[in-house]
């Protein structure tokens, strides 16, 4: 990554579930909605395998972006793995207000197999707010 | 470690937009990459062949795939591996498809993306552990939601091959929307001379039990082994005493509307739904009932001359094991009330096609005659408005509910074959007549039985006169039209189920915006859902009607005796796993787990010289989520196929 902000492309995680995004990305592969390539895709089986210290991997090596994607409330194939994952979450985003990390680079969203169109303008916002908060220094220091 | 990767064109699905020699000949850069290759179909029998033939000459030992989605050919690639010998496990699928060229159109950019992706699954495949399939027993056992046709032909298609099965109706009897039904179209048969015999048989079947007035209340478990509770709700009568001779009906004094009849006519609070009802055993509807409400009465009891009336029935709640389970939960009517303009529930004339069809039936509210329910006039001039509900985003859903043009001609033609001086007006957008025949009976209507189809929306509806004007446009010639009708008929759609998503989640299977059940496939698995032993049939996945929901019923159950036909059950080995050394013995995991899938277990430890309590997972209870590998201290706790260290150089390696 250089230090020039014009040839700088957001680098996003998204580390998906396997029963809901994952599928509902597929789906967005199937309708061929087009959207940015900044996302890497991590499957998971369920949100709540994504460890925060694989969050803290991501922005120590210079990830600018982390999502975590599940099935939406009551709809994880695990019953609680999202509830679990959200907490987490929740816990970790305030974490990352205190270290002074812009909360905007670690997001949260709920989309189901059939949500292919929130899947696909998801990933647009997402790379839009991060081009906006810039690269992430932490790697780089 | 010898990793091969194989890069599929997929015709020019993913070669279109992804250069894919640029991408094998990238793999050839990565660590312990030592072989690569491009294939037009890589799932193909000379794609599979490929990769065999490479692994032998090159001693290739972990495979990638660069391919679709893993939702599709995992499984595939994964046998392939197998029957060259290496563990089935060593593989990863690198999603190029769904996730690449089919969303990213510039050439060089999915390329780009392509390659960081299979550099992704490269990483990975490098610390995949060869894994075992473990085997579980499978309860022998099907469980049936729902006692509809879709729900009665699954049952007595497992019932054939000898496996017993329990259906669950929530309604005093079985036979579902189509006990409701006059005659079928295209061929008018008769619904009830087709459906009851069924039902008798599926009553009278040895390997089949019903619970009628009965919900599911809870399931638990997984695909051999799922435990479901069932809701018996207190019918207050005794279903062992009673013999159906109808003595309390015929005495009972509380009148209510009739649900079957959709208030057409009344029943009484001890009822049947309907005279050929199956249990032909009556339920007190506990609202109603005089002396359940305030002790006054228990008329029905005093005539039961067989004791069967048992005013103190409770709930129950039991406990069955079943291996599989088929959901034909069916649909429900959508509610057209939001449709003003029709004057639905203000004009009594106005009415949906499921009233007509109560009527049309010999053994109705009407006795079979087509008349206005406000007073009971013989109907003339008869309206059909389709398509309410569906195909409208604004105020319905936006799918065709296929079956509402079908039913609607057939109404017409009823319309005409009970009242010979009547005629008929259809306003449609289009007719979809799609099925065996479907098309000639639509015809025909409109060619034999001088049916009016008028294409264009009807704009309003009011009384005047003791007539319902309808006002609408014909498209077709630009004409404002306006029918004095006797009877207005909305051909309403179907929609899911109101409590649908409920289950869904009780029985972890995904569900769409429109809360129908999502299949695991839309075409290659259109009856199986992603939870494994929970399949579907019938209109709980989309509408559809009596021949694809039976066909559907079929297909069900064979996919869920080709489970029970098994001695034992493969298991995924993609279970967690503790590191026994470095288990501190916290229990944190216990904690996290929703499975009861994690116990203690006292191990000696040496260095220690002492006993020490460490965490173990059972394996065939573990259902892979991996959840309690996020709260582990000691990071003791490891879910294979995606530990941590493999999801960490993920990360490192973009
Ligand atoms: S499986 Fe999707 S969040 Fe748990």
């Amino acid at each position: 990554m250089t230090g020039d902000r014009s040839e700088w492309e957001p680098k996003i995680v998204g580390f998906l579930c396997n029963w809901c995004s994952y599928a509902g990305a597929d789906l967005a592969g199937q309708s061929r909605l087009e959207y940015p390539p900044n996302v890497k895709i991590i499957r998971v089986p369920c949100s709540g395998r994504v460890n925060p210290l694989f969050v803290l991997k991501c922005l120590s090596s210079g990830v600018d972006g982390v999502l975590i994607s599940g099935c939406h409330t009551g709809d994880c194939h695990y019953s609680e793995g999202n509830f679990h994952a959200r907490r987490r979450f929740t816990i970790l985003r305030k974490l990352f207000e205190y270290l002074g990390i812009d909360p905007k680079r670690f997001q949260m969203a709920w989309v189901s197999a059939s949500e292919a169109d929130k899947w696909a303008k998801l990933v647009k916002g997402l790379v839009e707010e991060i081009r906006q908060a810039g690269p992430n220094k932490l790697g780089h220091r | 470690m010898k990793i091969g990767v194989f890069v599929c064109h997929c015709g020019t699905n993913i070669a279109a937009t992804v250069d894919v020699e640029k991408a094998a000949k990238a793999a050839l850069n990565l660590a312990k990459v030592k072989f690569s290759t491009t294939y037009k179909y890589m799932c193909s029998s000379p794609g599979q062949a490929l990769i065999k033939d490479a692994i032998k000459e090159k001693g290739l030992d972990r495979i990638v795939v660069c391919a679709c989605s893993p939702s599709l050919h995992e499984k595939t690639f994964r046998e392939c591996l197998k029957e060259s010998g290496i563990n089935p496990y060593l593989l990863e699928i690198a999603n190029i498809r769904e996730h690449c060229s089919w969303v990213h159109r510039d050439r060089e950019t999915a390329t780009r993306k392509a390659i960081e992706i299979m550099k992704l699954a490269v990483t990975k495949v490098t610390h995949n552990r060869p894994l075992e399939k473990t085997h579980m027993p499978i309860e022998k056992r099907v469980l049936v939601i729902g006692g509809g046709i879709s729900g009665i032909q699954s049952a007595i298609d497992i019932s054939f091959a000898k496996f017993p099965v329990v259906i669950v109706e929530r309604e005093a009897s079985i036979g579902g929307r189509m006990a409701r039904f006059d005659k079928t179209f295209p061929t008018l048969d008769c619904a009830a001379c087709i459906l009851t015999p069924k039902m008798v048989t599926v009553a009278q079947n040895k390997y089949v039990t019903l619970h009628t007035y009965a919900e599911i209340e809870e399931v638990t478990g997984h695909v051999g082994d799922f435990k479901v509770k069932i809701r018996k709700k207190a019918r207050f009568v005794d279903t062992s005493k009673c013999t159906g001779c109808g003595a309390c009906w015929n005495k009972c004094p509380a009148k209510v509307a009739s649900e079957f009849d959709l208030g057409l006519c009344k029943r009484t609070a001890i009822y049947t739904p309907f005279p050929q009802a199956v249990p032909n055993i009556p339920v007190i509807d506990r609202e109603n009932c005089l002396y359940l409400k305030s002790k006054k009465c228990g008329l029905c009891q005093k005539v039961c001359p067989f004791g069967a009336i048992n005013y103190q029935m409770q709930d129950e709640i039991i406990e069955e094991k079943f291996g599989a389970i088929i959901v034909a939960t069916g649909f429900t009517q959508f509610d057209h009330s939001v449709y003003g303009e029709y004057g639905y529930g203000k004009y009594r004339d106005v009415i949906t096609g499921l009233h007509f069809e109560r009527m049309a039936n010999s053994s109705g509210p009407t006795g079979g005659k087509i008349i206005r329910p406000s007073d009971g006039k013989v109907a003339r001039d008869v309206v059909f408005i389709q398509c309410v509900g569906s195909r409208d985003e604004q105020k319905g859903v936006s799918y065709c509910s296929r079956l509402c043009c079908m039913y609607t001609a057939k109404h017409a033609l009823l319309l005409k074959e009970h009242n010979p001086d009547s005629q008929a007006y259809v306003f449609y957008i289009d007719i979809r007549a799609a099925g065996k025949n479907y098309e000639e009976f639509v015809k025909k209507v409109q060619n034999e039985y001088g049916a009016v189809y008028l294409r264009g929306r009807v704009s309003r509806i009011f009384e005047k006169g003791g007539k319902l004007i309808v006002r609408g446009a014909d498209t077709l010639s630009g004409a404002q039209i306006e029918i004095k009708a006797d009877l207005v008929v909305l051909a309403v759609g179907l929609i899911a189920q109101n409590d649908a998503a409920k289950l869904a989640q009780m029985l972890h299977i995904p569900y769409d915006q429109n809360n129908l059940f999502t299949e695991a496939h839309p075409k290659l698995a259109p009856v199986e859902t992603i939870t494994s032993g929970v399949f579907l049939t019938g209109a709980c996945q989309s509408p559809k009607d009596i021949p694809d929901t039976v066909a559907t019923a079929s297909a069900a159950s064979v996919k869920a005796l080709g489970l029970l036909v098994q001695d034992q059950l493969e298991k995924e080995p993609l279970v967690a796993r503790v590191d026994k050394n470095l288990c501190s013995g916290c229990q944190a995991c216990i904690k996290a787990c929703s499975f009861n899938a994690i116990e203690t277990k006292e191990v000696e430890d040496r260095a220690l010289k002492r006993k020490r309590t460490v965490a173990e997972v059972i394996e065939g209870v573990c259902s892979g989520c991996g959840n309690c590998t996020a709260v582990c201290r000691m990071s003791a706790i490891d879910l294979e196929g995606f530990s941590n260290r493999q999801i960490m150089e993920e990360i490192e390696v973009l």
